[in-house]
C-alpha cells in the first residue's frame, strides 16, 4: 500500500503537474504556430519573464500573501500575467512584425526568436543575478499530507499548494480556451486565420488584432506555466533551457497547430518523464520473493539527472513514426 | 453614377506587368463576366480591383471614390465582397462559422442576413454545423458566395465560381448567381465558362494579354462572329 501511495506522489502527482505546465507551453507554440507560422523558440523565456515578474512583484507586496492564505506570487499571478502578455505583444511589434512586413521566410524569424531567447535571458540575468531564488519570501509553501484511512498505508499522500493550484488552473484555463476558441467572435477568426489567412484578410477579418489576442494569450499561458514551475521548485535564469525541448516536443507531438493537441502532449511528455525516472523498485519490493533477480534498491528506466533526453526521445519517435503527431496538425 | 469602374488598369507582380491598360464600368444590379484565353490576367484584375496586387498606373473607383490599391479589409467596410478560386473556404470551421467570419466587420444582428444565405443555399441549411471542408465541391462554392454575402455587398467578385464542378452544380450555381444578383447585388465574374456566362451577363469584356479586346453586351459578344470563332469555340 505504502508503495502504492509513493507510486501516486512520485508519478501521478508530478506528472499531472508538470504535464499541467508543459501543455500550458505547448499551447502558446502552437497557437502562435498556428497564427504566424514559425516556430517561437522564445517561448520558454517567456514563461521565465512571467515567473521573473512575479518574483518581482512577490518581493515589492511579500505580505499580501499571508493575508489572504495564499502563496503571494500566485496572488500577484494575474498582474504578472497582464505585463508578460505586454512584453510579449511588444516584443512581437518590436523584432517579428517588421520582418514578417518584409515577406521574409519563416526561418529566419525563427532564427530572430533565438536572438530574443538570448537577449531575455540576458535581461533576467541582469535584474536578478545568476542564483536560483525562492518564490517565498514572507510565505512558506503549503504542504497538504493526506492520510489514507488504510491500515496498511502509513504514508501520507503529499500534494503541495502549487501543484493543487497548477491542476485546478489548468482545467479552469482548458474549458475557457474551448468557450473562447469556439464561441467568441475573435477565437472563430483566431481558427479562420490558422487555417487559411489569405481568406482571412479577404474577409474582413482584422488579422493584426488576431496577432494582438494570440500574444496576450501565449504570454499569459506562459506566465502562469513559469510562475506556478518557479513556486514548486523554486526560479532559475536557467529555467528557459530545462523547458524549451519538453515544450516544443509536447507541441509536435500533440500535432502542431492544434490546441487540444498540445494539452495532451504536456501530459505525455510529462508522465514520460515522471515515469522513466520512477524507481520502479519501490512497486516490486512487495514481489522480491517471486522475482527471478535479485531487486536493485533503484530501478529506473533513465538516472533523473537525465530526465532531460525523454522529451528528446518521443520527439525523436513521433517524428519517425507519426510526424504529424497525435492529432493530425500541420506538417512542421 | 457608375456602381463600378476601372480605367486604364496597369498591374502586375514585381515590375513585370500582367494587366497592360484593362477598362471596365459597371452599373448597380449588372453581371459582368470576364473571359478570355489562360493568361490573359482575368484573375489578376480582380486581384487587382481587391487590392492583392499592386495596381501601378490607372484607377479603379467604386461609386465615383478611388479604391485603387485599398486594403482589403478597407474594401469589405466598403460594401465589396471577394471570393478566390482556390481555397475559399476555412475547412475545419463549419458551414456556419464561415459564414459568421464572413459577417467579421459587422456589429450588428446578421441573424437575417443568416437566413437570406440559408434560403439562396438551400443545401446548406442541414449541413450548418458540419465542417465545411466535409463538403462537395458544389456546395464549397456556395459556403464561399455565402461567406461573401454576409457583408450584405453591393458588388461581389467571384473567380472563376464553376471551376472543377459538374455540369449539373454549373447550372446550378449560374442560376444561384441570378438570384443574388436580382437581390441587387452587383456581380463582376472570371468565367472558363465563357458562353453559359455571358448568357446571363448584362457585360462581357474579353480580355486578351492583359488587355480589353471586346467589351458589349453578354448578348452581343455571343452573336458576333469574331468572339465566337475565336473565344468560344464558333
Amino acid at each position: 500500500m505504502n508503495e502504492l501511495v509513493f507510486f501516486i506522489n512520485n508519478v501521478v502527482i508530478s506528472g499531472l503537474t508538470i504535464g499541467s505546465i508543459y501543455a500550458l507551453g505547448a499551447v502558446g507554440i502552437t497557437l502562435i504556430f498556428s497564427i504566424l507560422r514559425f516556430a517561437h523558440f522564445a517561448h520558454a523565456d517567456l514563461m521565465t519573464l512571467g515567473a521573473f515578474f512575479a518574483f518581482f512583484l512577490t518581493a515589492m507586496f511579500p505580505a499580501v500573501g499571508p493575508a489572504v492564505g495564499l502563496p503571494t506570487a500566485f496572488v500577484m499571478l494575474p498582474l504578472a500575467m497582464v505585463m508578460t502578455a505586454v512584453a510579449a505583444v511588444y516584443i512581437d511589434k518590436g523584432f517579428y512584425k517588421p520582418l514578417r512586413r518584409h515577406g521574409v521566410k519563416p526561418i529566419v524569424i525563427v532564427m530572430a526568436s533565438l536572438g530574443v531567447t538570448l537577449m531575455l535571458q540576458g535581461l533576467i540575468r541582469m535584474f536578478m543575478g545568476t542564483s536560483a531564488r525562492s518564490m517565498y519570501i514572507d510565505d512558506r509553501k503549503g504542504i497538504h499530507r493526506i492520510e489514507l484511512p488504510f491500515e496498511l498505508a502509513s504514508r501520507p499522500i503529499v500534494l503541495t499548494d502549487p501543484q493543487i493550484i497548477i491542476i485546478v488552473l489548468l482545467v479552469i484555463i482548458v474549458i475557457a480556451l474551448h468557450l473562447f476558441l469556439n464561441r467568441t467572435r475573435l477565437g472563430k477568426a483566431m481558427r479562420a486565420m490558422s487555417d487559411n489567412p489569405d481568406l482571412a484578410r479577404v474577409s474582413g477579418i482584422n488579422t493584426d488584432t488576431v496577432v494582438k489576442v494570440t500574444w496576450v494569450i501565449a504570454g499569459s499561458l506562459a506566465a502562469i506555466a513559469g510562475t506556478m514551475l518557479s513556486l514548486d521548485v523554486s526560479l532559475k535564469p536557467d529555467l528557459s533551457f530545462h523547458l524549451l525541448l519538453p515544450i516544443f516536443a509536447a507541441a509536435i507531438v500533440g500535432g502542431v497547430g492544434h490546441p487540444y493537441g498540445a494539452l495532451a502532449g504536456g501530459f505525455v511528455i510529462g508522465f514520460a518523464e515522471t515515469l522513466s525516472v520512477f524507481n520502479w523498485a519501490v512497486l516490486l519490493r512487495p514481489f522480491r520473493d517471486y522475482l527471478w533477480f535479485d531487486l536493485p534498491s533503484t530501478l529506473a528506466f533513465v538516472p533523473s539527472e537525465y530526465k532531460i533526453t525523454v522529451p528528446f526521445f518521443i520527439l525523436l519517435a513521433i517524428l519517425v513514426w507519426r510526424p504529424t503527431g497525435l492529432f493530425k496538425g500541420k506538417v512542421l | 453614377m457608375a456602381l463600378f469602374e476601372a480605367t486604364n488598369v496597369h498591374g502586375g507582380y514585381g515590375g513585370m506587368n500582367i494587366l497592360n491598360g484593362v477598362n471596365m464600368s459597371l452599373e448597380a444590379n449588372e453581371i459582368g463576366v470576364i473571359v478570355g484565353p489562360n493568361g490573359a490576367g482575368k484573375s489578376t484584375m480582380l486581384k487587382a480591383i481587391f487590392g492583392l496586387l499592386h495596381v501601378n498606373e490607372g484607377s479603379i473607383q467604386l461609386r465615383g471614390e478611388s479604391i485603387t490599391n485599398a486594403d482589403p479589409v478597407e474594401l469589405v467596410k466598403r460594401k465589396m465582397a471577394f471570393v478566390p478560386q482556390e481555397k475559399n473556404i476555412f475547412p475545419s470551421l463549419t458551414v456556419e462559422e464561415n459564414l459568421e467570419m464572413g459577417a467579421f466587420i459587422r456589429h450588428d444582428d446578421f441573424q437575417p442576413m443568416l437566413d437570406k444565405v440559408y434560403s439562396f443555399f438551400p443545401p446548406l441549411a442541414d449541413k450548418r454545423k458540419q465542417p465545411a471542408g466535409e463538403l462537395s465541391g458544389g456546395q464549397r462554392q456556395m459556403v464561399a458566395m455565402g461567406r461573401a454575402l454576409m457583408t450584405e455587398p453591393s458588388l461581389i467578385l467571384l473567380d472563376e465560381p464553376t471551376a472543377g464542378l459538374s455540369p449539373l452544380y454549373m447550372s446550378e450555381i449560374f442560376e444561384r448567381i441570378i438570384s443574388i444578383n436580382k437581390a441587387g447585388v452587383g456581380v463582376l465574374m472570371v468565367e472558363q465558362h465563357a458562353k453559359q456566362a455571358l448568357k446571363i451577363a448584362h457585360k462581357g469584356f474579353v480580355l486578351v494579354a492583359g488587355q480589353n479586346r471586346f467589351t458589349d453586351t453578354g448578348q452581343n459578344l455571343i452573336n458576333d462572329p469574331e468572339v465566337a470563332k475565336a473565344f468560344l469555340g464558333g
